[in-house]
């Protein structure tokens, strides 16, 4: 039987963390997710479950448990807001080097510095242009409900198992907040140590046993030759996230003249945008990614071809457009709107955008 | 030669636990005899199968190139925050993290004094030889005052650079540690108090009695720019004094 809720963005992260097996959290309070471990602590899923729920002195710290527990092929995660997922920067590019599997959610208010506890999207650079030093990537997935962000969870560990690499669910203050009903699923069970063993023990730490060399996991190798040989594989496996990972959805893009392109919250004011730009005979479409890295630029580019301009709608002055730019390489007119420090753009004021950019000339 | 070396007469054996790679450590180094220690060790209680460590930044950043078991190499200071993980979702392991003056004192106090505070069961062995020894020499947390490192030429100077910091009588303060000691490792009779010490932080790890700390005071020969025999000298006289060897806890 389907199980229906209504609650908050956090609290469905929260709620499917512990239904889809997830053996441990360790985090650290900051607006706009503190309900994430609040939820977590209130189940008390160690009685339940096993999962060990764990507050950290820093983001720091709660990043490099997460390293930890990712080291012994655990499936871990945590959660922090912008200034807290600066912190963790340091942490995710180890575990990229280290190739460690792990789930962030980063979400996200309006910065720079401490900046305001109002949603924004201008994270996305840090996010999947790398974010801290070296030559890596984050898998990113982008929710724009209360039900992607409790399904994006499981999703989000099941790629970072898939490809040994942090994923980073990349929400916002907005999609915390606000509630939604939500179906949950049912409750799966932990993997036990034999199944953790049989799966992941030719890179885990769970103890070197007489039959196997010990595992190490690191990330330090001083010879250039070398370092540059574990780049280039480190690439390849990107290229194969590029090439097998892309998700997007497109809404009424069928008889578009403009395309908008936009994601998570963005994406679902878009939406109402359309409707009363379609209401005023613009017939516009919105092509919404859902993976940020993978950026889903071949079908930017093929819609992208059928119109007369597209524009990026995004809570920041303007990041992801350079993606829709990249993608489109000049093949039509592209133009960013944007509101910034934790404003939400109006409908209207995307229809306005629309209008000034593409239709008044 | 051959009539002596029978196994009848071996006194001594090289730990199965220690692999067969040469160290990278300078000729009179510390933590090539801590790391036999806690091989022997290792070996000694039967549990390579289940401990897990936790390497550190710094000169012992190989460790687990030289102990066979699994290893984690941490970020700089961030061992204890693995090795919290690690026991937390495997609490059945024996997890220890290895770390030096810079990464535990320095840049990971954060992490030292809050996984020593939460009293997680692991056990940490700390190598203070008062100086950055990978980086070149470079002043520490730890470095005595008037003592010369790279950043402070004319010696540590307590209004300029601060001073040094007794890191394990903090530690010793918390109620999450049951055990915090200070050994040695430059004579026979050192060796074996620091081995017994770290087989008790073991111990305690077993018996689930929250956090032990084993702080080795240790010699830098390079970095103090000194011959083995006169760096061994040099810590008797300069840094015993300030970091008296010791139990300073044992609950």
């Amino acid at each position: 039987m389907k199980e229906v809720k209504l609650m908050k963005g956090n609290e469905a992260i929260a709620h499917a963390a512990i239904r889809c097996g997830t053996d441990g959290y360790f985090g650290y309070p900051i607006t706009p997710q503190s309900e994430i471990m609040e939820t977590l602590m209130a189940e008390q899923p160690w009685n339940s479950t096993g999962m060990v729920v764990l507050q950290a002195e820093s983001e720091i710290a709660s990043i490099n448990m997460v390293y930890g527990g990712a080291g012994c092929g655990k499936r871990v995660m945590t959660s922090s807001s912008s200034p807290g997922v600066s912190l963790m920067q340091e942490g995710l590019t180890y575990m990229a080097g280290a190739e460690l599997p792990c789930v962030v959610v980063n979400v996200v208010r309006g910065g720079p510095g401490l900046g305001t506890i109002q949603p924004a999207q201008s994270d996305y650079f840090q996010t999947v242009k790398g974010g801290g030093h070296g030559d890596y990537k984050l898998i990113t997935l982008a929710p724009s409900s209360v039900q992607e962000m409790a399904d994006f969870v499981e999703d989000a560990f099941d790629l970072a198992f898939k490809y040994r690499n942090p994923v980073m669910i990349l929400s916002d203050g907005a999609i915390g907040q606000m509630m939604e009903k939500v179906e949950l699923k049912p409750q799966k069970p932990r993997m036990t140590e034999e199944e953790l063993i049989e799966k992941y023990g030719d890179w885990a730490t769970t103890g070197k046993t007489k039959n196997r060399k010990r595992n190490i996991i690191t990330s330090v190798e001083l010879a250039s030759e070398e370092m540059e040989q574990f780049n280039n594989k480190l690439q390849a496996k990107y290229k194969k996230v590029e090439e097998n990972e892309v998700r997007y959805e497109t809404f009424m893009c069928d008889d578009a003249e403009y395309l908008i392109v936009a994601y998570g919250s963005s994406a679902r004011i878009c939406q109402k945008s359309i409707q009363l730009a379609r209401a005023k005979g613009i017939k516009v479409g919105l092509l919404r990614p859902i993976t940020l890295f993978p950026f889903p630029s071949k079908p930017i580019l093929e819609l992208a071809q059928r119109v007369k301009g597209v524009l990026s709608v995004e809570m920041s002055a303007g990041q992801m457009v350079e993606d829709v730019r990249l993608a489109i390489n000049g093949a039509v007119k592209v133009e960013h709107f944007g509101r910034l420090g934790g404003i939400i753009p109006s409908p209207g004021e995307v229809v306005t955008a629309l209008e000034s950019n593409f239709i008044g000339e | 030669m051959k009539e002596i070396i029978k196994e009848e007469n071996i006194v001594y054996k090289k730990s199965v636990v220690l692999t067969d790679k040469d160290t990278h450590y300078c000729p009179g180094c510390t933590h090539g005899v801590v790391h036999r220690i806690i091989a022997e060790l290792i070996e000694e209680m039967g549990i390579q199968e289940t401990t897990i460590g936790i390497a550190p930044v710094g000169c012992s950043v190989f460790a687990y190139d030289y102990i066979d078991i699994d290893w984690q190499e941490a970020a700089h200071g961030r061992a204890p925050a693995l090795a919290t993980a690690v026991k937390r979702l495997m609490p059945e392991k024996n997890v220890f993290s290895y770390q030096g003056d810079g990464d535990l004192a320095a840049i990971g106090t954060a992490e030292t004094i809050h996984a020593c505070n939460r009293g997680e069961n692991i056990v940490m062995i700390f190598i203070n030889n008062g100086i950055y020894g990978m980086t070149g020499g470079q002043m520490a947390p730890t470095t005595l005052e008037g003592m010369k490192a790279s950043t402070c030429p004319m010696g540590r100077e307590a209004n300029h650079d601060g001073h040094p910091l007794k890191i394990t009588e903090l530690i010793a303060q918390l109620p999450g540690t049951c055990y915090v000691t200070r050994q040695a490792a430059h004579t026979p009779a050192a060796v074996r108090k620091t081995k017994k010490a770290i087989k008790k932080a073991f111990e305690n790890q077993m018996q689930n009695k929250g956090t032990s700390f084993v702080e080795v005071v240790s010699t830098c020969n390079s970095g103090w720019k000194m011959t083995p025999a006169k760096a061994n000298d040099w810590m008797v006289e300069n840094m015993f004094p300030f970091y008296p060897l010791g139990d300073m806890k044992d609950e």
